[in-house]
């Protein structure tokens, strides 16, 4: 169920990030989201795209560090306190957010929130049962 | 001013007297190295020389070499020429994979090295009434024991600070009127820079003199110290192998080091080809002891590239002058005052599971080094999680800071991202070497 994420370390320095979004591009990939976490010295970047594996191929063919992130993608009604409902869900069992961001898709009725938590499972199906649409691989492409 | 000495009778000694006494003082300590170390006697065996060849310093030549490489291998006891009864002290330098250089004092050994620290201070302008700051640290270093033991020597009132706290020293400072103060060159920028900042002018203390040494330092340096605490700075050389800081020192000319030669006969040679070259000519310092009981050395080789020179000084010194250290004949780095090498980096990143691809970057910001060494991540260390990474940076630099004594800013960096190189890796960029430092 979890959606793949691109963690792309990239390093504080000049050209890094044109590197990598060159390859994406030229790759033919589309990037459906992204986030950034910056220290003083390196980045690591964050990426929902259209073909994960191929994008991975692509970045590691120029030279960048990639790894793939398992994470949870929920789509929620574009709305005040949807957002606020799913944070609520998961704090109610114990369930840490590492990181998290969201994207609104073309439509506009809809958001999308990406979501890194310790486990991956118990994630889903708390929100499941709770009621949240969780979002999958073909979703993201179709977005 | 009237030039002054802490024993006139040495240091104006004229030349042929000196070379007279470096002579006999040889000859017995070729006996007494030969006699009691059996590492020295294999080496020279090896050379076929005997106690007997060596009837002067002419002879000297006919002596082999010795080595830090020596010295680690001998480590502990290998050099000790003295029964450990006799000893009353260690100092040691900070080593290679794990193995340090541990030297061993008697009490003459002790004294004879505090009062070539004794002679410093006296040629720094100090005598009884001087207030004598020492913020070298203390411990296995041989830096605080040796001015602090030099100052005892000379009189002074001498205030044990150790290295660090510099508010401490500060207050010290101000509040006992130090007029000496001994330390690293970079640690006297910093205080001359703390006082800036607390609004304290040159003119405020009551210092007259900085005895500095145990890193590389530059003139401009040395002006901006002299500038910022109101002093006159001294040059200070020495190595833990051959006693510590007093093997050689500057005197009112501030133009290069005058070294202590009824202990110590300074030869300079041909780093590639070991052969000795004149006086005059840039090449390796190397050194012989000729009072030192428990740990003597003779034609120890200090990878030190300088030049000597017999020029009159005006100070009334005989001593021949060498310079500042131009650049080393290894790949010894000195930063912060601590002696580092590459290799101790990469043992350590090998026992932390590294690849030994890394490259270290030294610099010198604000008169103070920075020492910076990027590492390649291993692969399973990475996550989408910066903490993930910055802690494996911390763990990485805290043993590093176990091997080498201080500490270093680690950066992790991608796998295989460091550039491999077919012949020698470019595994040092020392950007002090911009600034005119010979590092």
């Amino acid at each position: 169920m979890a959606i793949n994420q691109l963690s792309i370390f990239v390093e504080n320095k000049e050209g890094k990030l044109v590197t990598i979004t060159d390859s994406i591009a030229n790759a033919g990939i589309d990037i459906r989201a992204l986030s950034v976490a910056d220290t003083q010295d390196f980045g690591i970047f964050r990426l929902i795209v259209t073909d994960p594996q191929k994008a991975k191929e692509a970045l590691e063919s120029s030279g960048c560090f990639v790894s793939i992130t398992q994470v949870v993608g929920v789509s929620i009604p574009d709305e005040p306190g949807s957002l606020a409902k799913i944070v609520n869900i998961l704090a109610r069992y114990n369930i840490n957010i590492e990181y998290m961001y969201a994207f609104i898709a073309v439509s506009g009725k809809e958001a999308s929130v990406v979501l890194r938590v310790e486990d991956n499972n118990a994630a889903e199906k708390i929100l499941i049962e709770n009621g949240v649409k969780l979002l999958e691989e073909k979703d993201i492409i179709a977005l | 001013m009237a030039n002054r000495y802490f024993q006139p009778e040495q240091e104006t000694m004229p030349l042929e007297d000196i070379q007279k006494l470096q002579s006999e003082k040889l000859v017995k300590q070729v006996k007494h190295v030969y006699d009691n170390v059996k590492y020295y006697r294999d080496l020279m065996d090896a050379k076929g020389v005997k106690p007997e060849d060596i009837h002067g310093i002419e002879d000297l030549h006919k002596l082999p070499f010795i080595k830090k490489d020596d010295l680690r291998e001998a480590y502990p006891y290998g050099l000790l020429a003295t029964d450990l009864s006799d000893c009353v002290r260690i100092h040691s330098t900070s080593g290679t994979t794990g193995k340090r250089v541990v030297a061993f004092y008697t009490q003459h050994d002790v004294d004879m090295w505090e009062e070539c620290c004794a002679r410093a201070i006296v040629a720094a302008g100090g005598d009884e009434n001087d207030v004598c700051q020492v913020a070298y640290g203390y411990g296995l270093f041989t830096g605080g024991a040796g001015l602090h033991g030099g100052s005892h020597k000379v009189g002074c009132l001498t205030l044990p600070m150790s290295s660090g706290n510099t508010d401490r020293q500060i207050q010290f400072m101000m509040d006992l009127n130090a007029t000496i103060l001994c330390c690293t060159p970079s640690y006297a920028a910093y205080i001359g820079e703390t006082l800036k900042e607390k609004g304290l002018k040159p003119e405020d203390n009551k210092l007259k003199a900085g005895i500095f040494g145990a890193e590389p330092w530059t003139e401009e340096m040395r002006h901006d110290i002299e500038k910022s605490l109101g002093i006159k700075a001294y040059d200070i050389y020495g190595l833990t192998e051959l006693s510590g800081p007093g093997v050689s020192f500057e005197c009112q000319e501030q133009k290069g080091m005058h070294i202590n030669e009824d202990h110590f006969i300074a030869e300079i040679i041909n780093p590639e080809t070991g052969e000795v070259l004149p006086v005059g000519e840039k090449g390796e310092l190397v050194f012989t002891s000729l009072d030192k009981e428990a740990f003597p050395l003779l034609r120890y080789r200090t990878r030190d590239i300088c030049v000597l020179s017999r020029e009159k000084c005006s100070c009334g010194r005989t001593f021949i002058r060498m310079t500042k250290p131009l650049g080393r004949s290894d790949d010894m780095m000195i930063i912060r005052g601590v002696n580092v090498f590459p290799s101790q980096i990469e043992t350590v990143l090998l026992n932390c599971g590294y690849t030994p691809n890394y490259q270290i970057i030294v610099d010198r910001v604000n008169n103070t080094d920075t020492f910076d060494i990027n590492v390649e991540m291993k692969e399973e260390d990475f996550s989408d999680i910066p903490v993930g990474i910055t802690n494996r940076e911390k763990e990485l630099q805290n043993a590093m800071k176990a091997m080498l004594g201080i500490n270093p800013k680690i950066h992790l960096v991608a796998p295989k991202s460091i550039a491999r190189s077919e012949g020698k890796a470019v595994r040092v960029i020392d950007k002090r070497k911009r600034l005119g430092i010979n590092v």
